[in-house]
């Protein structure tokens, strides 16, 4: 078994507002190995970016972490200080945002941001800090790398300023890249590209990355293992194959029916019932009872146990319980 | 294409230029450069591309919410101009991408899906009126309690049906659906779709689905256009537009899909396209595509290819394909 850079145990988010607390992750727990890509999945509102945000210490003001730990090579870096988590982020993790359009300063140039960042953290100055940034800029595929420092952000696409954002969060050499959601404001095209060029690189520099999207064809193209979120908790966990052909949990086994694939063109879709679930309301059971057409009275009452499907797979769903239950009745000799 | 009884409608080489300016200078956008397609009765065509190359702009024009700069659109057998646009869009209706700006939040549901029938008078009396919108909110799946609400009360699942309530006041025959499922979530995304359907079925509508995922166009339509900066350069049936396409962009742009199965994915051959689309403001000389194929050769540079017949009803744009 690989190292486990990044352990999340337990972690609860929330966020005051006016009409009371939004519980945005709910006891979520992960391992992240060195150099794998995780993909974590869900629809708005389960709670995906804001664990990403959590893991970075950058909740907006209203938002808090209220319990959990998270541990990165053992240290838990809910108790660092302020200046430490200034050097863990950037030098150990790194982020990418969704929205390349927002998330560059429009007044500073293309190398003065991209420089800030490596002058951050490393000593390196003048034409050795300059160097860096041209390398960078062309280890993400930029052309003219010189002309380009010199640009603002909106004389480039968009993208190309998603490049740009890659480039200032590996210009350090993290052990962990999040992505939230990279490619959303893209088109197809560029977004082939921009996934590449994060897979390209992750081969290269070895770094671990969690790939947070809603879109499961790039979880399919892109992840080891994945992670399914809904209503801020984990349904499943598995590696991609076990997700999508194996799947154990009521909401993973709906949302692969609801949408369009290649094998269910000329057949009716089969949407997930209902509407997304009410964050400052949770129900009492699982999350997902609510929409789920084979609910039974205990997923109304009691929150479902993660169990263990086999070394690859975590599903947390009555279901599972259930069908072995059955099982068992079927041939009581196997007990 | 198919026997002309059968055309819903009919674009003959519309072309749209935006008026730019650029400091000093003049330029003109081109966002629809001669399109000209025909949708049959009962039928959707699915309109894929990037954006930014004019899809929208397309689905816009027809409904003469952009004045054409040039071209035809011929709807059962009669020129949309703008002058019979009001009489026109009692058969014509679109659907908006975002249910958050395109209801009026100072409006109830109500209202909101009655004021088309008070633009074109559809009613003779209040009750009628009130009968019509709820029978409008019961087709596409709402309840009757929610007339009186405000649009922020509502999901954008939900807000999106009654976007679809309004274009289906005035009983058209044709809606634009403009990235309708493309604000929406994965989970709510297929309701919308199998209700598109649906109502296709009961209502014998014709759609013009405009949308930038291509696994949704292709599950909802019978024949798919491609365009690209402006132009068509693919136009034919959805499985055959997907599964065997000619144009070299229509060929990047599927393999460039992202498909939800790894097992696919992993045996999947991509090919990735160098570069961005080139600004429409400086539209390369002949093929648009050029900068970007790998195909390209001199005759690309000079001439913009024609639409040819590959068989089946199947058109491409392209010298070298």
């Amino acid at each position: 078994m690989k190292e486990i850079l990044l352990r999340v145990d337990d972690l609860h988010t929330t966020f005051k507002t006016d009409k009371g607390e939004v519980q945005a992750v709910n006891g979520l727990s992960f391992d992240l190995h060195a150099g794998e890509i995780l993909g974590i999945v869900g629809e708005s509102g389960s709670g995906k970016s804001v664990t990403a945000y959590s893991i970075m210490q950058i909740l907006a003001d209203n938002g808090s972490v209220k319990s959990g730990k998270v541990l990165y090579k053992g240290q838990n870096i809910l108790e660092y200080s302020a200046d430490e988590m200034r050097k863990f982020r950037g030098k150990c993790c790194s982020i990418i945002f969704q929205d390349p359009m927002t998330s560059l300063n429009p007044v500073f140039t293309i190398g003065n941001q991209l420089k800030e960042a490596i002058k951050l953290h490393t000593d390196k100055k003048g034409k050795e800090l300059h160097a860096r940034a041209i390398e960078m800029l062309e280890l993400v595929g930029i052309n003219e790398p010189e002309r380009r420092l010199k640009q603002y952000p909106f004389e480039l696409s968009g993208g190309m300023r998603q490049r740009v954002m890659i480039a200032m969060a590996l210009a350090c050499e993290p052990d962990v890249l999040i992505a939230d959601e990279p490619t959303t404001a893209l088109d197809v095209t560029i977004q082939a590209q921009i996934l590449e060029e994060i897979q390209k690189l992750q081969k290269k520099m070895g770094m671990a990355v969690i790939l947070v999207t809603h879109d499961l064809g790039v979880i399919a193209n892109m992840c080891d293992d994945i992670i399914v979120m809904y209503g801020g908790k984990v349904c499943e966990r598995g590696t991609a194959d076990e997700i999508f052909y194996n799947s154990k949990h009521e909401y993973t086994k709906g949302l692969l029916k609801s949408i369009p694939n290649t094998t269910n063109m000329n057949q009716k879709l089969e949407p997930i019932a209902g509407t997304p679930i009410n964050l400052l309301n949770l129900p009492k059971g699982c999350s997902f009872c609510t929409r789920c057409k084979n609910a039974m009275k205990i997923c109304l009452t009691e929150p479902p146990e993660e169990l263990f499907i086999n070394d690859n797979h975590i599903a947390s769903c009555w279901m599972n319980v259930k069908e072995a239950l059955e099982e068992m009745s079927e041939n009581p000799e196997v007990q | 294409m198919s026997d002309n009884s059968n055309v819903i409608l009919e674009v003959q080489n519309l072309k749209k230029y935006f008026p730019v300016k650029s400091g000093f200078k003049k330029l003109t956008l081109k966002a629809v450069d001669g399109v000209s397609f025909t949708i049959n009765r009962g039928e959707t065509l699915g309109l894929v591309g990037e954006s930014g190359c004019g899809k929208t702009t397309v689905g816009r024009t027809l409904l003469q919410l952009y004045k054409p700069t040039d071209g035809k659109v011929i709807f059962e057998g009669q020129e949309v101009t703008d002058k019979n646009i009001n009489e026109m869009r009692k058969k014509m209706q679109m659907v908006f991408q975002d249910p958050y700006s395109s209801l009026n939040p100072r409006m109830t549901v109500e209202d909101i899906i009655g004021e088309p029938l008070d633009v074109h008078k559809l009613y003779s009396n209040r009750s009628e009126r009130r009968e019509k919108i709820l029978s409008l909110m019961e087709l596409v799946g709402l309840n009757a309690e929610h007339a009186t609400r405000y649009a922020h009360e509502f999901s954008g699942g939900q807000r999106q049906r009654i976007g679809i309530a309004r274009a289906l006041a005035v009983r058209p025959d044709f809606i634009v659906c403009d990235e309708p499922v493309s604000a929406l979530d994965v989970s709510i995304q297929a309701q919308i779709i199998n209700m598109f359907e649906e109502l296709q079925a009961k209502l014998g509508l014709s759609y013009l689905f405009i949308a930038h995922d291509l696994l949704v166009v292709q599950h909802i339509s019978k024949r798919i256009a491609v365009m690209y900066l402006g132009k068509l350069v693919e136009i034919g049936d959805a499985d055959e537009v997907c599964n065997s396409p000619i144009h070299p962009y229509s060929i990047s742009l599927l393999s460039a899909v992202p498909i939800p199965d790894p097992k696919l994915e992993r045996s999947r051959q991509r090919i990735v396209l160098e570069g961005d689309v080139p600004s429409p403001l400086a539209m390369p000389e002949g093929c648009p595509f050029r900068t970007r194929c790998k195909y390209a050769t001199e005759k690309c540079d000079k001439e913009m290819p024609p639409l040819t017949d590959r068989g089946n009803g199947h058109f491409a744009a392209c010298h070298n394909k």
